[in-house]
Order: structure tokens, then C-alpha cells, then sequence
């Protein structure tokens, strides 16, 4: 059956505690899960009281705070701290987001820091993205054309065509989406989930691309396309502001398109 | 503990080239079951003071009796359809998934089949 409670190893138990240091002007109290694959103990939740006066604006400024002059061990992913390189997604106070733009002013009271919902953790705020990367692979995201390229030039895409990836192209593969998708924690082995079947459908509506027929045929599964429900969760979370549900109901629509009209 | 490669497992089998089908059969019979379930309340409310002979006669009418059988082929199907859909979402043991599966197809067509011709016998008289 589908798990609706955690594996009695996986039980989340109270951390340890550490407090503001003297004199701090602007406290706040952020929880972190964490897990160490080494100790053999459960995840637990410490709480960090810090400073956020010496802090900066973002919710990874404070956890890069954290391991800077508290903790060091705490174990996270981060690079561009700019939205660009979808290393620092994780849930914070109950939404998958980017660490990096998550403004530590829109939250309210404690902020509550978890790895991404469903997936195996490597370490701390590390979960193990290896499979979401190889359904990734899976669905060949390069152009596939049997024409060859003109000889001296690039291949060509009127303003129309290009604007078509609008909406498409942003999408940094954070994973926000896809583990945020119940469908996707249910059944994510065989689930493309909404990043992967939003990037298919990039591929779908480029104009340069020659493949759609072999693309539409490898989607056409009650598992890797039709496990989406419209749930919605993809396109509540994402933090670029992206639709994956729309893409995959366009996918969906070019079946239509194929079969019947 | 596998040594495939993580492509080699998200490949897995492959596509079943199929799906759509389920998908669209599905979102028709929704369609269809809300004019008929509609009309099937009305029906219903408008009947349920009435003595069994304006009932049997009203239900036997062939447009009445047409429809019924519609809305019971549409129902059972979607149902089908339905929990068919449930089942691969939450019953992860693929035995227990296909045991699920035919059971409750082969219930429901029982049911239907039943439901069918339970109406047929009062339209043609049985």
C-alpha cells in the first residue's frame, strides 16, 4: 500500500536546542531536520535561536549562518543563491521552494526546514536525486531531427515558434514540483512526475525537433503520464511561477490531437 | 540492492503505447453521466409517490428504458474505470493490484449486467 506514516527509523524526534547568542537584537527560531546516515540514530529537529539582525534577507542565508557560526555540520545543497541553479530546493514551513528567494520576512513565527517531501535523504537537507535525473534521460531531452543542420548556420525558429518554450525553458529541475506531487510519491518509480513531463513537453512543441511521434508514443503510459490527476500541488510550489499541470494537460491534449481530432 | 544503472530502472519496461484510451473513456462517460443522472433523479423524485403499476409502465416506456440501461452501462464503466485508477495509485503489491483489479471489474459487470436486465424484463414484459 501507499505509506501514510513513516518507517519507525524514519520517526522525526526532538533535536537539540541552541540558543541566541548574548545580545542579540532580532531572534528567530529556525528548525532544521536532521539526519545523519552514520550515526544510526532517528532524524530529529534541532532548533536554532539566531540572530537576524547579522543575518541576510533569505531563508539560505540563514542556514549558511547556521553552519558558518553554530553548527557546522549541518549538510545542505546551495551554489547560485539566485533561483538559477535549483540546488537549495527543500520544504520550508510546509512548501517545497528555493531556499535561495524564500524571503525569511514572508514567514511567520518559526521556520520549520525539511528535506524534499518522499525522497530517499543522502544526509540533513540532501535528498538522493538520482532516479528524478535519470527520468530525466529517459525522456531524451535534446533535439532529435533527422534533417542534418544547415552547414554554416544554426538551425532556425521563427518568434512564434520560439515563443512557444516560453513558460518551458525556465524550468531549473529544483524538483519542487515533482515531490511535491502526491502521485509522484505513491508511484515515483514509474511516474515521470511534473518537472520531467513539463521538460517533455518543452521538447513536444519545439519547432526544431523532429521526434514528436516517438516522443508521444514513449509518454503513452497509465504510469509515466497518466498517474497525473490534476492534483495541482506542481504548480502551487513552484518557485520559478511555471505551470507544470498545464503542460501535462497539454500533453495530454496533443494524444487527443493524435487519436481523435 | 540492484546494480542497474539508474537509467536501466527509470526505463524500466518501457511504454505500454497505451493509456490514452483508459484516460479518454474515462472523461466521456463523466460527461455523459450528468444529463443522464439528471434526468435520473427527475425521474425518480417524479415517481416515487406513484402506485407499481405507473412505475413499471413509466420505466418500460422505450426511451425511459433506454436511457436507464445508458446511464447503468455509463455508470458501471466510469466505475470500472475508476477504481481501476484508485487501485494503481495506492496498492503498491502488483498481485494484490491485479487481484483488486478483476475482482471488482468482474463484480461490477455482474452488476451491471444484472441492473440491465432487471430493466429489460419490465420494458419487454418478463
Amino acid at each position: 500500500m501507499a505509506e501514510f506514516t513513516l518507517p519507525k527509523n524514519s520517526v522525526v524526534q526532538e533535536g537539540k536546542v541552541y540558543s541566541a547568542p548574548e545580545g542579540a537584537t532580532n531572534p528567530q527560531e529556525v528548525h532544521v531536520y536532521r539526519w545523519d546516515p552514520d550515526s544510526g540514530e532517528n532524524p530529529r529537529v534541532d532548533v536554532y535561536n539566531i540572530d537576524l539582525d547579522s543575518c541576510g534577507p533569505m531563508v539560505l542565508d540563514a542556514i549558511i549562518k547556521i553552519k558558518d557560526e553554530v553548527d557546522p555540520t549541518l549538510t545542505f545543497r546551495r551554489s547560485c543563491r539566485e533561483g538559477i541553479c535549483g540546488s537549495c530546493s527543500m520544504n520550508i514551513n510546509g512548501s517545497n521552494t528555493l531556499a535561495c528567494t524564500k524571503d525569511i520576512g514572508d514567514i511567520d513565527g518559526p521556520i520549520k526546514i525539511y528535506p524534499l517531501p518522499h525522497m530517499p535523504v543522502v544526509k540533513d537537507l540532501v535528498p538522493d536525486l538520482t532516479h528524478f535525473y535519470a527520468q530525466y534521460a529517459s525522456i531524451k531531452p535534446w533535439i532529435q531531427s533527422t534533417t542534418p543542420p544547415p552547414p554554416d548556420k544554426e538551425r532556425l525558429q521563427s518568434k512564434q515558434d520560439r515563443a512557444q518554450l516560453d513558460g518551458l525553458y525556465e524550468c531549473i529541475l529544483c524538483a519542487c514540483c515533482s515531490t511535491s506531487c502526491p502521485s509522484y510519491w505513491w508511484n515515483g518509480d514509474r511516474y515521470l512526475g511534473p518537472a520531467i513531463l513539463l521538460q517533455a513537453y518543452r521538447w513536444l512543441v519545439d519547432s526544431r525537433d523532429e521526434n514528436a511521434g516517438e516522443r508521444l508514443d514513449e509518454l503513452e503510459d497509465p504510469f509515466k503520464l497518466y498517474r497525473c490527476h490534476t492534483i495541482m500541488n506542481c504548480t502551487e510550489t513552484c518557485p520559478k511561477g511555471l505551470n507544470p499541470a498545464k503542460a501535462i494537460a497539454e500533453i495530454k491534449k496533443l494524444l487527443i490531437e493524435r487519436k481523435i481530432a | 540492492m540492484s546494480l542497474r544503472t539508474p537509467l536501466g530502472q527509470a526505463k524500466c519496461l518501457g511504454s505500454a503505447k497505451k493509456g490514452f484510451h483508459h484516460w479518454w473513456a474515462q472523461r466521456v462517460t463523466a460527461v455523459a453521466l450528468i444529463p443522464l443522472t439528471i434526468w435520473f433523479a427527475y425521474k425518480v423524485a417524479v415517481l416515487s409517490m406513484s402506485d407499481y403499476q405507473t412505475v413499471s409502465e413509466s420505466i418500460g416506456s422505450p426511451w425511459s428504458a433506454a436511457l436507464i440501461v445508458s446511464l447503468i452501462v455509463a455508470a458501471f464503466y466510469h466505475a470500472a474505470l475508476g477504481m481501476q485508477v484508485i487501485y494503481e495509485d495506492y496498492v503498491s503489491n502488483k498481485a494484490v493490484r491485479i487481484a483488486a483489479i478483476m475482482a471488482t471489474n468482474l463484480l461490477l459487470f455482474l452488476l451491471a449486467t444484472a441492473a440491465t436486465i432487471a430493466v429489460l424484463r419490465i420494458a419487454l414484459g418478463g
